[in-house]
């Protein structure tokens, strides 16, 4: 827990005051309706991303000031400490100003096998080598090592904003960042070429499935697989 | 070798589309109100002679995991079904497959699953940085609902069955099934104590079986196929197929579904394109995700990928992620690495937990460069013992196994780099007074 970006001290910057947009708003109410009458608490998670999401389009930066969590607070019916502690829980909330491109590097084993110490350098390069948990003078960029994203195959992975790139070294990140500094949107997913988490150079398995059986459970026996 | 008419994830790469069309085609959704009006105890059957196990890293049997939920409901407590997408084992990213490029499988199953529990309300609680698959699978949903297969009356079957999606917001141990639910609730991601178990008291107090997303996804095509077909596959008390995630120093990493107890290396070559530089250059595999021992080469060569064979060498198959290591690496770094991992994951309710992963990842990072006493490697061994089996839930026993593999296999390692390391300091030459 304490390795975390999120430091130990609350953060008293940001805004005073913060309120869900009309659309947002209706949203939250329907991430509130997935969960039985009383048990509104549950959306808390929900709310707290649907409010990160307001500050990145209104500010810029993805991240959860002190005023928007006593704003979930008051729509959940909550006390304020547990959604405190639900937003210092959780990674994926920032409770201090992020850059622009919040760059997050997986690091951990499969990714450091394959090379993640180059992409997490350029990532660092590209933010002026600022401290982890602060932003860059421009800024575009702040860089966190995080822990496993859970796309080992197309390891090394860098996570910004929703996406995910993949199959990643050095030079790729970086080309990566400029482009990302550009204003540009470059394409996720994997890097190299490769389908998704089929090998590289094009599946092995998979080119002879046969067409389904229909299911008619009438027929006592289970049909013979086709094919051969 | 398992041939793709036996595949069940035939869309895996997602070169076909994942929508209710493309799922159609794949056999998804067909007849599935057969299925349903097949009952309860006939499904629940099917899969206990099916032989599956759960496929999140247990290996719990879950048809019979399925039974221990409540037949009648007394007290008018509802029944839940929850299914675990929250994947963040290292070295594990099949569900994320599963859930970006076919999750009408997972839609379908949770419905049967629901019809096999007597629950009427699924609730994924999928991790938060799975957007893109959160995107898809919240479409497979919608599409669903539109063609009348979920809600009222499913797929016309009679049975009512509603299925929403939870995101999560980035902690590790939400895998655990307690503490998932605890985050479904709302709150910190801390692990219950059990029991009571979920079957009896989960979320919301309500009677709740969590089940990992393989698992639930291949249920529909095991009660099509017939529990015989399955249980065919595989090897005995490790039956059917299972997707494989090869990473690591191998020249194609890729995620592959294969047959249970299939050959370890033969895994390797045949669908990753062996190990980098050649199988000779192998030096251990962490076959079952972070949280199981490494395997040195020498078992490496012979071992079969199933729960039981991995765990006679004292290994596991947990959630079948091969991290393949070759002569290159830093296998004490690599350890450390996860020693770290399991320092920052760790929620901190428990004692032994909490401090012993800092304190465990403090002495492997001194490990590393050899800056210790030999002597501390059996303290470090002990520690590890301190830890497993003295907390509430599993990550305590997450973090002290890689360990005990690597002190395990390659203590002689570890004792030549503390020397190398003593070594160098008096190597040093004295400072000698000006002269």
């Amino acid at each position: 827990m304490t390795d975390r970006s999120s430091p130990a001290s609350a953060y008293d910057g940001g805004p005073e005051s913060f309120a869900f947009t009309e659309a947002n708003r209706k949203y939250a109410e329907k991430q509130i309706a997935k969960y039985p009458e009383g048990k509104q608490a549950s959306a808390v998670k929900g709310l707290l991303d649907l409010a990160m999401r307001q500050m990145e389009a209104e500010t810029g930066a993805r991240w959860l000031p002190r005023a928007a969590m006593d704003h979930v607070a008051g729509i959940l019916g909550m006390a304020p400490i547990r959604v405190y502690e639900v937003a210092s829980f959780y990674t994926m909330f920032k409770t201090r100003p992020v850059g622009r491109h919040h760059l997050q590097v997986c690091t951990t084993t499969p990714c450091w096998l394959r090379g993640s110490d180059a992409v997490l350098h350029a990532c660092r390069l590209a933010a002026g080598n600022v401290p982890d948990g602060t932003v860059s003078a421009d800024g575009l960029f702040s860089v966190e090592e995080v822990e496993c994203l859970g796309a080992c195959v197309n390891a090394p992975v860098l996570w910004v904003g929703d996406h995910f790139y993949e199959d990643l070294d050095g030079p790729a990140a970086q080309r990566l960042i400029e482009a990302l500094k550009r204003g540009e949107h470059p394409r996720h997913g994997p890097q190299t070429g490769r389908q998704n988490a089929a090998p590289a150079g094009g599946p092995t398995t998979l080119t002879e499935v046969p067409p389904p059986v229909p299911y008619r459970p009438e027929a006592a026996t289970p049909e013979p697989a086709a094919g051969e | 070798m398992l041939h793709d008419r036996d595949r069940i994830f035939t869309n895996l790469y997602g070169i076909h589309d994942w929508g209710l069309e493309g799922a159609r085609a794949r056999g998804d959704w067909d007849n599935t109100a057969a299925l349903i009006a097949k009952g309860r105890d006939w499904i629940v059957e099917e899969l206990k002679q099916s032989g599956l196990r759960g496929r999140g890293g247990a290996g719990f049997p879950t048809g019979l995991k399925w039974s221990f939920m409540p037949k009648a409901s007394p007290d008018g407590r509802p029944s839940y079904l929850v299914v675990n997408a929250d994947e963040s084992e290292p070295g594990t990213c099949k569900d994320r497959d599963i859930l970006r490029h076919d999750p009408h499988k997972l839609v379908e199953g949770c419905l049967i699953a629901g019809v096999g529990m007597g629950a009427h309300v699924g609730y994924i609680y999928i991790r938060g940085e799975f957007h893109a698959e959160y995107k898809n699978l919240q479409a497979a949903i919608d599409q669903a609902y539109e063609a009348g297969l979920l809600g009222k009356n499913a797929c016309g079957s009679g049975f009512d069955f509603d299925l929403y999606v939870s995101r999560g917001a980035g902690a590790y141990i939400c895998g655990e099934e307690t503490a998932l639910i605890e985050s479904l609730e709302g709150k910190k991601g801390m692990p219950r104590m059990k029991p009571p178990f979920p079957a009896a008291v989960g979320l919301y107090g309500c009677p709740t079986t969590v089940n990992n997303v393989e698992s639930i996804a291949v249920v529909p095509t095991i009660l099509r196929r017939g529990a015989g077909w399955f249980a065919g596959l595989g090897r005995p008390k490790n039956t059917g197929t299972k997707i494989f995630c090869i990473s690591g120093h191998v020249n194609r990493p890729c995620n592959v579904e294969e047959e249970l107890g299939i050959p370890l290396k033969e895994l390797i070559e045949r669908y990753a394109g062996g190990v980098r530089g050649g199988w000779d250059n192998l030096l251990a595999i962490i076959p079952g995700g972070s949280s199981v021992p490494l395997l040195p080469k020498a078992t490496c060569d012979t071992v079969l990928m199933d729960f039981d064979s991995l765990r006679e060498v004292r290994s596991g198959l947990g959630t079948a992620a091969v991290i393949v290591m070759d002569r290159s690496t830093d296998v004490i770094a690599a350890i450390a690495r996860l020693s770290k991992f399991y320092k920052v994951e760790s929620c901190g309710q428990c004692t032994p937990c909490r401090e012993g992963t800092g304190w465990m990842w403090r002495v492997m990072e001194r490990m590393v460069q050899g800056r210790a006493e030999v002597e501390e490697i059996a303290v470090l061994e002990q520690v590890t013992r301190q830890v497993e089996g003295h907390t509430i839930c599993a990550l305590g026993d997450a973090a002290a196994w890689p360990i005990q593999g690597l002190i395990r296999h390659f203590r002689p390692l570890m004792e030549e780099r503390i020397a190398a390391y003593k070594a160098a300091r008096t190597a040093r030459p004295l400072p000698i007074a000006a002269e």
